[in-house]
This record gives structure tokens, C-alpha cells and sequence, in this order.
């Protein structure tokens, strides 16, 4: 009963009874509390989950068209990789985080910011200017859909990691803590009913001891005093009661 | 989460089309070091060239998003696979040549696996 399973290192008190059953409260709640967010934040992880998705499968035709977009701007006005690449400076279309709390985790959202201006205004002077209007455009859309399913991704990466620990803690909680309190309950009661019975035990064994001592006085206080009668026969014939005061009991001790 | 208040940039690992586009989007920047956010990766750009931006790009403090090509993506594949930082986010885009698999992608790997398909 109290041996099996692990149990915290205790001495069996009253005291320590009410604490433990005290932390057996406190824990059960927070395994109700842990499991309430696991919840909450698995309803979350697989609504971002089906998004992740579908924003996976968008982007492949939007980067489809992005990239025959930029197959135009070939055509019309030759190559501009190389120029494009050493006319780059300063970034015009940024990223801006903003933070989402779910059940207490915080969720980084990124937000599109873009700066008005551009590096590349000579890019197709000559001609194709227009092929490559329309590719930045194309493309810019590309890259906002690209930033939101990053947004997506990370809250993904960030949710699966607190999951995953919200779940070692229930089961730790469940499975751990939970039987050892248990355990440490149920050996403290059965150490206390044992201290019980004990000292039961000793008190009839007390009782025992004390009525067998009386019961062996009496008998010599009998003895005595029958001696003591066959001796003093003659003066208490005519005395009837006698003085009890005058003779001493050894059993009154005041 | 202080850090992600700083990462406002967008990175791309990729081929000639895919970072031609991108920067005309506007996402190039080059800092005064001249360092870029951007790697042109052609044939004749080995792999050892290619983890190296991936660790730059990953470990720079500005960059939020980092986007390669899921066909570059494939020639480091263990670097991906191995990487989980929340910051910068990982994206793998498709190519002009390379049409989209949903399969090699590491994050919907994960996706897969969690729902058990």
C-alpha cells in the first residue's frame, strides 16, 4: 500500500499530510489549467496549419506569374539581372513584426512596410519600361504573399515548440507528479494508522500491566490481613468496627 | 521577442531570375561593409559558397525572412532540415526551372509528419 510507487522523501506527520494534500490541489489545477492551454493552443496550431498549406500552394502560381513577368521584361528590354544587381542600395520593401499573444505565447506577425521610391529608375529607360513596371509590381505582390506565409511558418515553428513543451508538462504533471503525491498521501496515512494502532496497542498493554499490579497487591493485602486476623482475633471480637485509622493500609498511600 | 522589433529585411538566396525579381521588388540592401542580402547562385556557385551565406544570412540580427530556392535548398538539405530558429523565418520558393514540390519542403515535411500522413 505505502511501498508502492515513488514517493517524496517525508517524515509522516499530520502536518505534512495537510501539505501534501495541499500540493495535490495545487497540481491537479495546474494540470487542468496546462491542459486548458494545450487546448487552446492545438485549436490555434491546426487552424495555422491549414493555412500554411493553402499559402505553400498560392505561392507556387503566384511565383509562376511573378516569373513570367520578369520573362517579359527579358524580351522587351534584354537583360537586366546584372544591373539590377549593382543598382541595389537600400531596401525599399521591408518587414515590419508585429506580436499576437495566444493563451500567452507570443506570436511575431510580419507586416509588409513598404518605402516609396525605388533604385532602379533608369532600369528600362531605353525600352521594355513598362514590362518592368509591371514586373516590379508582379513581383512585389509575390513577395507579399511570400511574407505572409513566413508570418504563418514562424507562428507555426514557435507553436509546435510551446505544444510540445505545454505537453511534456501535462504528462509530467499526470504521470509524475500527480501518483508521487499520491503515494506520499497514502503512505502518510498508513503511517499514521500504524502509529495509531501502536499506540493503542501500548495503552491496553499499560492498562494490563496496571491491573495485574493491583490485581497482586490485592492478593497480598488479602494475605496480610488474614494473617493479621488469625493473630488479632481476640481484640476486635468485642470491638466490632474497630479504628480503621488506626490500622495502616499499604494500598492508601495518603 | 525584443530582437524581432530589428529584423525589417528580407533576404534571398536564389537563381539570377528569382533575386532579379525579388530586388526589383525592392527587397535589395546593401549595406556600407557593401555586404549584400542577396546571393545570385548559378551553376558554377559551389556548395561550400552557398552554406556559407546560409549561416551569414541565418545568423545576421536585420533579416526576418530568408527565402532561397527550394532547388538551392536541396543542395544544402541537411543544413535546412537541421535548422529551427523561429528568427529569421525560412522560406523555400520555387524557381523559374524548378516548379514547386511540396514534399522536399522541410517545414511541411513536418507538417506531414504531425498529421500522421
Amino acid at each position: 500500500m505505502s511501498g508502492a510507487g515513488p514517493r517524496e522523501n517525508i517524515f509522516p506527520t499530520r502536518m505534512a499530510l495537510t501539505n501534501t494534500k495541499l500540493r495535490l490541489k495545487g497540481a491537479q489545477t495546474g494540470h487542468s489549467l496546462l491542459a486548458k492551454k494545450r487546448d487552446a493552443l492545438t485549436t490555434r496550431f491546426r487552424a495555422i496549419l491549414r493555412r500554411v498549406d493553402e499559402a505553400k500552394r498560392k505561392m507556387g502560381r503566384v511565383m509562376q506569374l511573378a516569373s513570367f513577368s520578369l520573362a517579359e521584361v527579358t524580351y522587351a528590354t534584354g537583360d537586366i539581372a546584372y544591373l539590377v544587381q549593382e543598382q541595389a542600395k537600400t531596401a525599399t520593401f521591408r518587414v515590419k513584426a508585429k506580436q499576437e499573444n495566444v493563451s500567452g505565447v507570443v506570436l511575431p506577425t510580419f507586416e509588409v512596410d513598404r518605402v516609396p521610391g525605388t533604385d532602379f529608375n533608369l532600369t528600362g529607360l531605353g525600352r521594355g519600361g513598362q514590362q518592368v513596371i509591371r514586373a516590379k509590381e508582379v513581383y512585389a505582390k509575390a513577395v507579399e504573399t511570400l511574407v505572409e506565409l513566413a508570418s504563418l511558418q514562424t507562428a507555426f515553428m514557435i507553436l509546435d515548440e510551446v505544444i510540445r513543451a505545454t505537453n511534456r508538462r501535462v504528462n509530467a504533471i499526470e504521470h509524475v507528479v500527480i501518483p508521487r503525491l499520491e503515494n506520499t498521501i497514502k503512505y502518510i496515512l498508513s503511517e499514521l494508522d500504524e502509529m495509531d494502532r501502536e499506540e493503542f496497542f501500548r495503552l491496553k498493554k499499560v492498562q494490563g500491566k496496571k491491573k495485574r499490579d493491583a490485581e497482586t497487591a490485592e492478593t497480598q493485602r488479602r494475605l496480610l490481613e488474614e494473617t493479621q486476623e488469625s493473630v488479632d482475633i481476640t481484640p476486635e471480637l468485642g470491638g466490632g468496627g474497630g479504628d480503621l485509622l488506626s490500622s495502616k493500609d499499604e494500598d492508601v498511600i495518603f | 521577442m525584443a530582437t524581432s522589433k530589428d529584423r525589417i529585411l528580407l533576404a534571398v538566396i536564389g537563381d539570377e531570375d528569382t533575386v532579379t525579381g525579388m530586388l526589383l521588388a525592392g527587397i535589395g540592401q546593401v549595406d556600407q561593409r557593401q555586404k549584400r542580402n542577396f546571393l545570385v547562385v548559378d551553376s558554377k556557385t559551389n556548395v561550400p559558397a552557398i552554406e556559407t551565406a546560409f549561416e551569414e544570412f541565418t545568423q545576421r540580427k536585420d533579416i526576418a525572412i530568408l527565402l532561397i530556392n527550394q532547388h538551392i535548398a536541396e543542395k544544402i538539405r541537411p543544413l535546412v532540415d537541421k535548422y529551427e530558429q523561429a528568427f529569421p523565418a525560412l522560406l523555400e520558393i520555387p524557381s523559374k526551372d524548378h516548379p514547386y514540390d511540396p514534399n522536399k519542403d522541410s517545414v511541411l515535411k513536418r507538417v506531414q509528419k504531425l498529421f500522421g500522413e
